[in-house]
């Protein structure tokens, strides 16, 4: 099969799937191919659609490859859908994702002694929305429930694997600033981690209005 | 003092915690606790002044605050022996304030990376019209919600005698439970159509939520907003007399 060919193939598949396509599953119909040479060609395709300033882009999403738009048409698409962005998650939802992420497998009291109150119904909308799922059990008194972020986390936040968050440590606070002596402490100062601008724009806009 | 912060913002203690101290410009290594402790509880008290519903984790943290103030009066054990072992009262609070704030900062990052995605627009699921046979336990507020659609329905003036006791949750609940011997499946809305005003409505819900204790009935929903469907729970089997 000519190469151009099999780069057409994979453009159609991409162009029908509602989901992120894995390498294996676009090698499974091509199967002369390399996976190497299928990661090429789908290289290929993305920087010609940037190129030419084409309406879509090829996003590495959850371990897979998707067609999306563009984002800089998104707010004519959104007109289209009437979508306000009300289906926005919530600070709570926001706040256990995050837990759930960094900390998982984790039980409920596990996130709910960071968060500080109880996440019984975060979790619950968590998981019915699929972006939480039950990993399974620890083995220790009681046998409590694990929880972990699921396929739909990653494709439902556009990464293509749980690496690309920051790291922990990038918001400044380690573990070792917690355990150091007081005095010493004092000197360091702190400066702002990345995002920390940005925590509950939602809720200062509330604030902003009600005043 | 003028309050013109919208109060439920804050999700919890630790929210309310970091909040004051971004407000009053504290180092939060070294927090005044006794100043904290004392904005703390006036927001407390206005929350409840709002009627807003103070879960009990805030009252915890309140007790735990006041707990370390007078911690923090006592005078200190012979310090100058043991400078490095010397626990600060604190300092529990301190690394908690800490954990939770980093994860606040997280979720700032994951409602960017939602902000962005959401911009990404892609193809929608062909199969989304066709029913899914994908349900999950209505919730307690998806029963509330049912039942005050249904309150709502109720024609007002009809119904003006004084009901005595007439109808029992507990009646409610046998009714219930042979109607389930007969049918496995039966929906929330016509179990409340077939009551004829109010004190029945909320005596047969009361008996839903009843049955849902005990294990006999589980309730589903195939979506948000669709019909409640009261299922027999088969792993619970009934006993009837």
């Amino acid at each position: 099969m000519h190469r151009d060919q099999a780069k057409n193939i994979i453009e159609a598949m991409l162009f029908v799937s509602d989901k992120p396509l894995f390498l294996n599953e676009i090698n499974g119909v091509l199967d002369e191919f390399k996976a190497q040479d299928i990661k090429d060609v789908i290289s290929e395709l993305s920087k010609e659609y940037e190129d030419a300033s084409r309406a879509f882009r090829i996003k590495e999403i959850a371990g897979g490859y998707q067609i999306t738009t563009d984002p800089s048409l998104a707010s004519w698409l959104k007109k289209l859908y009437k979508t306000s962005g009300a289906d926005r998650l919530s600070g709570p939802s926001l706040e256990t994702l995050a837990i759930v992420a960094y900390k998982q497998p984790a039980t409920k009291p596990e996130i709910e002694t960071i968060r500080g109150v109880n996440v019984d119904g975060v979790l619950k909308t968590l998981i019915e929305k699929s972006l939480v799922r039950i990993t399974g059990r620890r083995d220790t008194v009681g046998r409590p429930i694990l929880y972990g972020t699921s396929q739909e986390f990653l494709q439902y936040f556009g990464l293509n694997s749980l690496e690309e968050l920051p790291k922990l440590e990038e918001f400044n606070i380690t573990e070792q600033d917690i355990e150091l002596p007081e005095h010493l402490r004092k000197e360091e100062e702190t400066t702002p981690g990345p995002g920390s601008g940005v925590v509950y724009t939602e809720g200062k806009d509330e604030a902003v209005q009600s005043s | 003092m003028s309050y013109k912060v919208k109060l439920d913002v804050f999700e919890g203690p630790l929210d309310l915690l970091l909040y004051l101290i971004k407000k009053s410009e504290i180092d939060i290594y070294d927090i005044p606790i006794a100043d904290v402790t004392e904005q703390y509880l006036e927001y407390i008290e206005l929350m409840r002044m709002l009627d807003l519903n103070i879960a009990g984790e805030f009252l915890v943290m309140a007790a735990t605050l006041i707990h370390i103030k007078s911690k923090m009066l006592l005078p200190p054990e012979e310090k100058e022996l043991l400078p490095e072992e010397e626990e600060d009262p604190r300092e529990e609070l301190v690394r908690r304030l800490l954990e939770y704030k980093k994860f606040k900062e997280v979720a700032g990052v994951l409602q960017d990376l939602e902000g962005q995605r959401k911009k990404m627009f892609t193809r929608a699921s062909a199969f989304e019209g066709e029913p899914e046979e994908k349900f999950f336990e209505a919730s307690l507020f998806d029963l509330i919600t049912a039942l005050t659609k249904v309150l709502k329905d109720v024609p007002k003036e009809v119904f003006q005698d004084i009901v005595k006791d007439e109808f029992t949750v507990e009646q409610k609940v046998h009714d219930l439970l042979h109607i389930l011997v007969n049918t496995s499946l039966l929906h929330l809305s016509e179990i409340f159509k077939k009551c004829r005003n109010k004190a029945e409505i909320i005596a047969t819900f009361l008996a839903v939520l009843e049955l849902i204790r005990l294990k006999e009935i589980i309730v589903v929903q195939n979506h948000s907003f669709s019909e409640i469907e009261v299922i027999r729970n088969e792993k619970h089997r009934l006993r009837v007399e």
